[in-house]
């Protein structure tokens, strides 16, 4: 069973893409690392499966629309005066909406906020939490939201070690219950200790199966070799229209990407 | 002084006269209801475009001005419509462009203020103007009173109805967005309201002043209330005392002074006393460096 299936994903900006010719399934119940430098299209990826960036080419298909997605940046404005219990208690939209009551659920937030390690903060204000605190209570949000696919956008950059540490054991936990987890991660030593499977993207996927296979040298080498320059002459991209003697015509190397996408099946 | 002069100064003027009570009737409706409108503005930082979406109702009130003169249904009608459709195209824009609210809100009522502006220039004098500037609030009749009545009760109701969107909305819209598609209605629907609240303002204050009991008790509020179940209450009572004291002042005054402007003056005077004392962060309290805690 697939929890995102790719097909020929191409997602961009002002027709350039970011993410370019993407084939391939997430497995349901994977825990995907996605690994590659800065421009290469990861939260674009995530932005994608969301629906926050439409596909310039292909389509992406989820089984879920409940989908709980934490952004790299978010675009919370932490100086509205909620607390940090409300924030917490956003993750509770999909199933009570804009008008039930969640005075008998306060155990249930109480115990959310317990997990990552808020207990006693429930009333302060979000403005006053630390970086790190900060990203806990959105983490309890989160674990609130319940969804079977949950997509995480760098989560610990900026983030000190224990609460790493903390923050990966919940997402462990996830993985147990069987949830499909993607995260865009940097730190390749805690791809290689935490998620079995990683999808190496260079704007084109690079690589994608298990991550000690993966997660090779030269693998690695090719995906640094990414230009994060826009080409703005660059021609129309003719991948579907053109036949295969026709890729040598053109500098996107799509016979590599396909080689190594088609692992995307693989548990 | 004593009690009864007190009372004759304060209570007799709304004892006395028909109009002052309708005055006061009119002015506590929308003291209920512009005020948390406002909060919610000064928190998403919109505070402007209020003052923005006052302009956008202009060309609406001159319009139905010209087509039925100084008739109230018309001029609310003319005034919703020109409003509602600015805020929506604003916001129709923002969501399909490359634009922020803020400049798409600016086009949009900079085109609309100027119509009104060549509108009301087409007919009527100087002094009709300044009735659609700043209003009349001593003029009050049955139906003006409904109006407001009735716009301060639906923002009442649909303000509770939103509520729990809207504070998503305000501070995590991506979020409400990946969960749902509220988030536009919402935004929407609060916008209405705003329209609604300042043309309802509008018959009492004027278009420009209509603003003035919408933000500066908001404002106000922020240096006595951290968060919204405090912001909204405490902007209510600034805005009602703000109402009251006007009212007064304007009455009792030797010279004639105008009643719109002396209830926006008194809520701009309540500011400044907020600025100056208020316990959250207000100016004194940040020059006066407390000894800190221990934890």
């Amino acid at each position: 069973m697939s929890a995102i299936r790719f097909r020929g994903l191409t997602l961009g900006y002002d027709r350039h893409p970011a993410v370019h010719h993407l084939d391939g399934t997430v497995a349901a119940g994977d825990l995907l690392a996605l690994v590659g430098p800065n421009g290469a299209g990861k939260s674009t990826l995530l932005k994608g499966i969301v629906g926050e960036v439409g596909a310039l080419d292909g389509a992406i298909e989820t089984g879920t629309k409940a989908i709980a997605y934490l952004p790299q940046a978010a675009e919370i404005d932490r100086s509205f005066p909620v607390s940090v219990l409300d924030l917490a208690a956003m993750g509770l939209w999909r199933p009570f909406g804009a008008w039930a009551s969640l005075k008998r659920h306060r155990p249930k937030l109480l115990d959310a906020l317990a997990a990552v390690g808020l207990t006693g903060f429930e009333d302060r204000p979000i403005g006053t939490l630390s970086g790190g605190q900060f990203q806990r209570a959105l983490f309890a949000r989160l674990i609130l939201q319940d969804a079977r696919l949950i997509l995480l956008d760098e989560p610990f950059t900026g983030i000190d070690e224990r609460t790493t540490a903390d923050l990966l054991a919940l997402i462990r936990g996830w993985h147990r219950e069987g949830r499909t987890v993607v995260a865009a991660l940097h730190d390749l030593h805690q791809v290689r200790a935490h998620f079995p499977s990683t999808l190496v993207l260079a704007r084109r996927p690079i690589a994608w199966g298990p991550t000690a296979e993966v997660l090779s040298p030269p693998v690695l080498a090719r995906a640094l070799a990414l230009s994060e320059a826009w080409d703005e002459a660059a021609a129309i991209c003719r991948h579907e229209a053109a036949p295969a003697a026709a890729h040598d015509h053109h500098d996107h190397h799509h016979h590599h990407a396909h080689g190594h996408a088609g692992h995307g099946a693989a548990p | 002084m004593t009690l009864a002069g007190l009372s004759d100064l304060l209570v007799g003027p709304f004892v006395e006269f028909g109009f002052m009570r309708r005055a006061l009737a009119g002015c506590l409706a929308l003291s209920l209801s512009a005020p948390p409108l406002g909060v919610f503005l000064m928190l998403r930082r919109m505070s402007l475009m209020s003052e923005a979406m006052s302009h956008a109702i202009l060309p609406g009130a001159a319009a139905g001005f010209l087509v039925a003169g100084l008739s109230l249904p018309a001029m609310t009608l003319g005034g919703l419509i020109a409003g509602l459709a600015v805020a929506l195209a604003a916001g129709f824009v923002t969501r399909s462009t490359v634009l922020k609210e803020d400049a798409s809100l600016a086009a949009f009522y900079l085109i609309s203020l100027a119509g009104g502006v060549f509108l009301v220039s087409l007919r009527g004098s100087q002094i009709d103007l300044l009735h659609i500037l700043f209003g009349t609030v001593l003029a009050l009749d049955d139906d003006a009173l409904t109006l407001l009545g009735g716009i301060s009760s639906l923002t009442l109701v649909a303000l509770a109805a939103l509520y729990r969107p809207l504070v998503i909305e305000c501070v995590d819209p991506l979020f409400l967005r990946t969960v749902g598609r509220v988030g536009g209605p919402v935004h929407s629907a609060f916008l209405a309201l705003v329209v609604i609240n300042l043309v309802g303002g509008f018959q009492a204050l004027g278009t420009l002043l209509a603003v003035g009991l919408m933000l500066l008790p908001a404002i106000a509020a922020r240096f006595w209330a951290a968060d919204l179940s405090g912001l909204i209450p405490v902007s209510m009572l600034i805005s009602m005392l703000a109402s009251v004291t006007g009212l007064l002042v304007s009455y009792h005054a030797g010279i004639r002074l105008p009643t719109g402007p002396a209830i926006v003056l008194a809520a701009g005077a309540l500011y400044l006393v907020s600025m100056l004392v208020g316990p959250r962060g207000g100016l004194l309290h940040r020059l006066v460096r407390r000894r800190h805690l221990e934890a």
